[in-house]
């Protein structure tokens, strides 16, 4: 009731990364790298816009090398090709075991997906803002897996979708469209949550790590590699799985059939 | 409360909050030790189930965990996107 538009601005603004606020030490939402001024509206370029762009750039640069090395492909794989023919036949066994044979044609959606946070998660390693800790990108590819999940359920259910929220009793309604809307919510936050928590225990560890006598200064050689193992590979790597499975889970869940 | 700064005020108060969020960890940490267990009992059951087991065990630490992620990112905002310091008068 009392929340100023001021106030708002400054919640989101922080955590979709507008700086608002520039006084924490820590680092911990993105840089505006220039302000761009299109049809009267301001765009903020930030970190994350920047570094999704390289990262973009990087994959779709490896995607056209591998369409051309394609055509040279042969019946019995060599070199390149069995890398990527394990890659694609593990997505694929993966989203068979997820949704059905039937919905298989899941998988070119769901690559890409993989992709894209896989190297966003794992961009920390290479000293940047991993952009899936910026609440902007993990909701924007949650809004796809939302928009799937009800246009899978319209397209396959027909009327028994809409007829799917009076159930098991139509006083329920709200809570059932409070549950659908839940679901992005949850999925988004928990990326965001993790990799932004990973980055951000990571920049304390390299605050202190630069503070220690210089006695202790032994500790700099093995701590990070190990902790950003755990926070970046590892966590990254989860995640990205935990994400794609829900994703499947649900639309799988509204697919009628 | 004279020559109290109402700022300095929400900002402890908000730094006792974030700390208070954090509390959320506790439930995600016993449950997903306890699914973790749980998976462990099935593997010990059933070796060749090994990859199922662990995938869905995955899942389900992945969902309760979230109620941990929610509270983080309460304990977020409280410290670095203070919606409260907006409110003070003055």
């Amino acid at each position: 009731m009392g929340l100023h538009l001021l106030e708002v601005k400054s919640l989101v603004g922080h955590l979709i990364g507008w700086n608002t606020n520039p006084s924490s030490d820590l680092d911990v939402e993105s840089r505006i790298i220039e302000k761009l001024h299109i049809g009267g509206i301001e765009v903020w370029i930030s970190e994350t816009v920047v570094n999704t762009w390289i990262i973009m750039a990087a994959l779709i640069l490896i995607a056209l090398i591998f369409r051309i090395k394609m055509k040279n492909y042969k019946y019995k794989p060599e070199g390149s090709q069995n890398v990527i023919e394990l890659i694609i036949e593990s997505m694929d066994s993966f989203v068979k075991s997820a949704m059905s044979e039937k919905y298989a044609y899941f998988g070119n959606w769901f690559f890409g997906v993989f992709a894209l946070i896989l190297v966003s998660n794992l961009s920390g390693l290479l000293g940047f803002r991993p952009p899936t800790a910026d609440l902007c990108t993990t909701a924007a590819i949650t809004l796809t897996t939302f928009v799937l999940i009800h246009f899978m359920g319209i397209w396959t259910g027909k009327g028994s979708y809409f007829k799917g929220y009076l159930e098991p009793i139509p006083v329920l309604l709200p809570i059932n469209i409070i549950s659908e809307l839940a679901t992005p919510i949850s999925l988004s936050f928990r990326l965001f949550g993790n990799i932004l928590g990973g980055m951000i225990i990571m920049g304390m560890v390299y605050m202190a790590l630069g503070n220690l006598p210089s006695i202790l200064k032994i500790f700099n050689i093995g701590v990070p590699s190990a902790l950003h193992l755990y926070f970046d590979v590892f966590a990254g790597c989860i995640q990205t799985v935990i994400f794609v499975m829900l994703s499947m889970t649900f639309i799988k869940d509204k697919i009628a059939d | 409360m004279e020559g109290l700064d109402p700022r300095a005020f929400v900002l402890g108060c908000s730094a006792i909050g974030a700390g208070l969020a954090m509390i959320a960890g506790i439930g995600p940490g016993i449950g997903q030790g306890f699914a973790a267990g749980k998976g462990a009992e099935a593997v010990g059951r059933q070796p060749e189930a090994r990859g199922t087991i662990t995938s869905t065990m995955l899942l389900g630490c992945a969902v309760a965990e979230s109620t941990g992620i929610y509270g983080l990112v309460v304990a977020m905002i409280l410290l670095f996107a203070n919606p409260l310091v907006g409110k003070i008068a003055g």
